[in-house]
């Protein structure tokens, strides 16, 4: 650990993040704990109180829970089965003039808010979107807008760069020259790509997944728009009880749960894809 | 060698007028050479000479843009790696990170289409291990390895699978001098042992002059020499074979006189030296640039007031000595001598107990045989 001194200027250094840290992620935590074992005031926000009332109420949200447990990890695995070739194409594939442009482009929708951008899609999925062209080549009746298809059209949009940029890191850094040693010693390409290849790159895919999913557990705007009300996410449930309906403490309590569900799969992920193993074939990215 | 020539029995490997371009650069142009079937053969040449493109394409990672490569006798233009009867090591090692010592040697056996039987493939395995003499260490993972022992995993993870060929890219280069020194002597065994041809890519000629049958030297692309370790050191047929192989001292001018095998040269300072022509050289003409070579075990060093009688040579130069390395069975002097520059002499201790031996500043007279030196072209 060093001498005194160079403790001292570790624990100096580490002092901002340390506070930071505190302030903006622990002790709003503290307060949302706080808040969910208290009663809503009548005129809305929070009295203090200390009753389990509020997680007894969990039940009244089911809904919104399976929603979430449901798109989140098939939003996933979606952006996974997309942005696998993509990143696979970018990084094998692509000659290195044009990896650069390319990777710019997966990024280029990041450049206009998510809010604009999905509102873009209602459109597109609208009635006079994509079902007015369909009806023209005399396909009529579909209906896409506020359907859970919409839903995760919405995510894979949303979602893929978040997806493809680890996966496109770890495949980019896989050394060539195994490729070759597998093939010289008499693996088939495909063998290869599956022997050697995929494990290579599962660090990638599990960072991408982890990515993608953390953040569909708090989505709220893609099923607002895309899913019309009828797929409602947690997030849409925290925004209607802070926001609209002033129910601090029981949307505390909803909170409280997902951060505990997200603790609890992550961990339970991690545990699957990285667990009893050790050592630098593991290292995220 | 000519591309059309029968393809030799007993050739394991055959180059027919193979060029490997990338671009503008010539990596590989126009070699035909064959390699005979169990033999240790070694391309040899600085870096960016062309030697691990000449290997990729007996491996098949790269496809010639000229002529074909041959292996047992068969054109392997368009046959892919893991159909060519052939394996490599890596100089990297390339070994599989996310598999263990076994599951990595294993891997050839398990890629076959009749894949053998697990207890077969365990008995295979542990034999394996064994001939690196890796026993034990199976379950161990590639990068608990130090670089010897993964350098010996690659080794068993390409010969079990019973290659032609073995193809090795300088393979000890990453060790330190002393493990270098140890896996030579092993892998000279280790071929004997199995029979298979090794074909070694190597930039140290030492490794190259004490591991082969037969090497082949090369120069941006192209060869130069080719021939037993023995036929290159003894008849360098010019100038840069003399300097890769071996040490040699030099000496620069140009032919004034052809009398057989026997050439006069003629130095920039007017004196003139002697020397022979070497087998298979190229042709001289009067007036070429040339350069006369001695090795310094061939070059004699007595007291300051012996001549060329004394010493049993053909000539005779006064010289100081600028240092002295004792080398146990030789003694290593680097002499100061005014008509030719500095010259490197290997003493042998027999000559060094009889004079007493010459220390830094003594004066001394050095010479050579004439039928010793070779009169080599420059290029
Ligand atoms: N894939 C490649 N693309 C372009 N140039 C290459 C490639 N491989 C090798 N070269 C060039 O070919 C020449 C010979 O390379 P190489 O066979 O690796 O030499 P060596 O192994 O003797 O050091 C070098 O000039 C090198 O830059
Ligand atoms: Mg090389």
């Amino acid at each position: 650990m060093g001498n005194k001194k160079g403790s001292w200027l570790t624990a100096a250094l580490l002092a901002p993040t340390t506070l930071w840290f505190l302030i903006m992620l622990v002790f709003p935590l503290i307060v949302v704990v706080i808040y969910s074992f208290g009663e809503r005031a009548p005129v809305g926000g929070y009295v203090a109180s200390l009753t389990l009332e509020q997680y007894a109420n969990l039940p009244s949200r089911l809904k919104a829970f399976t929603n979430t447990m449901t798109f989140a990890p098939l939003g996933a695995l979606m952006c996974l089965i997309i942005a696998y070739p993509l990143a696979y194409y970018l990084a094998v594939k692509v000659s290195q003039r044009w990896k650069l442009l390319l990777l710019v482009l997966v990024i280029l929708p990041f450049w206009t808010s998510m809010l604009i951008r999905t509102y873009a899609w209602i459109f597109i999925l609208g009635g006079r979107g994509i079902p007015t062209l369909l009806e023209i080549i005399g396909i009529e009746g579909v209906r896409l807008i506020n359907t859970p298809f919409a839903v995760v059209v919405g995510i894979v949009y949303g979602y893929l760069p978040l997806m493809v940029f680890p996966i496109y890191v770890s495949l980019d850094k896989l050394d060539k020259r195994l490729l070759e040693a597998a093939s010289d010693l008499g693996s088939t390409p495909f063998r290869s790509f599956v022997q050697i290849t995929l494990p290579l790159s599962m660090p990638g895919v599990a960072t991408g997944c982890m990515l993608v999913f953390i953040l569909l557990m708090g989505e709220f705007l893609i099923p607002a728009f895309l899913g019309g009300g009828k797929v409602f996410f947690i997030g849409n449930a925290l925004v209607d009880l802070f926001l609209q309906s002033r129910n601090w403490p029981f949307g505390s309590a909803v909170a409280v749960m997902l951060v505990i569900i997200m603790l609890v799969t992550v961990s339970l992920y991690m545990r699957f894809t990285m667990g009893g193993k050790s050592g630098r074939d593991t290292s995220i990215m | 060698m000519t591309a059309n020539s029968a393809h030799l029995q007993d050739a394991d490997i055959e180059f027919h007028g193979v060029s490997k371009h990338f671009g503008d650069v010539k990596a590989v142009d126009n070699v035909s050479l064959s390699v005979a079937r169990g033999s240790f053969f070694s391309f040899l040449g600085p870096s960016g000479c062309g030697k691990t493109t000449s290997l990729r394409l007996i491996a098949g990672f790269e496809q010639p843009t000229h002529g074909d490569v041959y292996i047992g006798g068969e054109a392997m233009i368009g046959v892919p790696p893991h159909k060519r009867p052939v394996n490599m090591v890596f100089q990297s090692y390339a070994l599989f990170p996310h598999m263990s010592v076994a599951d990595n040697i294993g891997y050839g056996l398990r890629q076959r289409s009749s894949k053998p039987s697990k207890t077969e493939l365990r008995k295979q395995i542990d034999e394996s291990l064994e001939m690196v003499r890796m026993s034990g260490y199976g379950n161990r993972r590639v990068w608990e390895m130090s670089g010897g022992q993964q350098q010996r995993v690659a080794l068993a993870r390409a010969l079990i699978n019973r290659p032609t060929v073995l193809l090795l890219d300088e393979p000890l280069a990453a060790l330190d001098r002393k493990l270098r020194r140890d896996m030579q002597i092993e892998l000279q065994t280790l071929q004997r042992d199995v029979g298979i041809t090794f074909i070694l890519v190597t930039h140290d000629q030492e490794e190259a002059l004490s591991m082969s049958s037969n090497i082949c030297i090369m120069r941006d692309g192209r060869i130069e020499q080719s021939g037993s370790p023995r036929e290159l050191y003894d008849q360098p047929i010019n100038r840069y074979v003399a300097d890769f192989v071996g040490k040699t001292n030099f000496v620069a001018g140009s032919v004034t006189q052809i009398n057989g095998q026997t050439v006069c040269m003629k130095t920039g300072n007017g004196r003139s030296f002697f020397g022979m022509k070497t087998a298979g050289s190229p042709e001289l003409d009067v007036g070429a640039r040339v350069s006369l070579a001695i090795r310094p075990e061939l070059t004699v060093v007595g007291s300051k007031a012996s001549n060329a009688e004394d010493l049993n040579t053909d000539t005779a130069f006064q010289g100081k000595i600028r240092n002295q390395i004792f080398l146990g069975e030789h003694t290593e002097y680097l002499i100061d001598v005014e008509e030719i520059g500095d010259v490197l002499v290997l003493s042998p201790k027999s000559i060094e107990s009889a004079s007493g031996g010459f220390d830094p500043g003594e004066y001394v007279t050095i010479g050579w045989k004439n039928d010793q030196a070779h009169v080599l072209k420059d290029s």
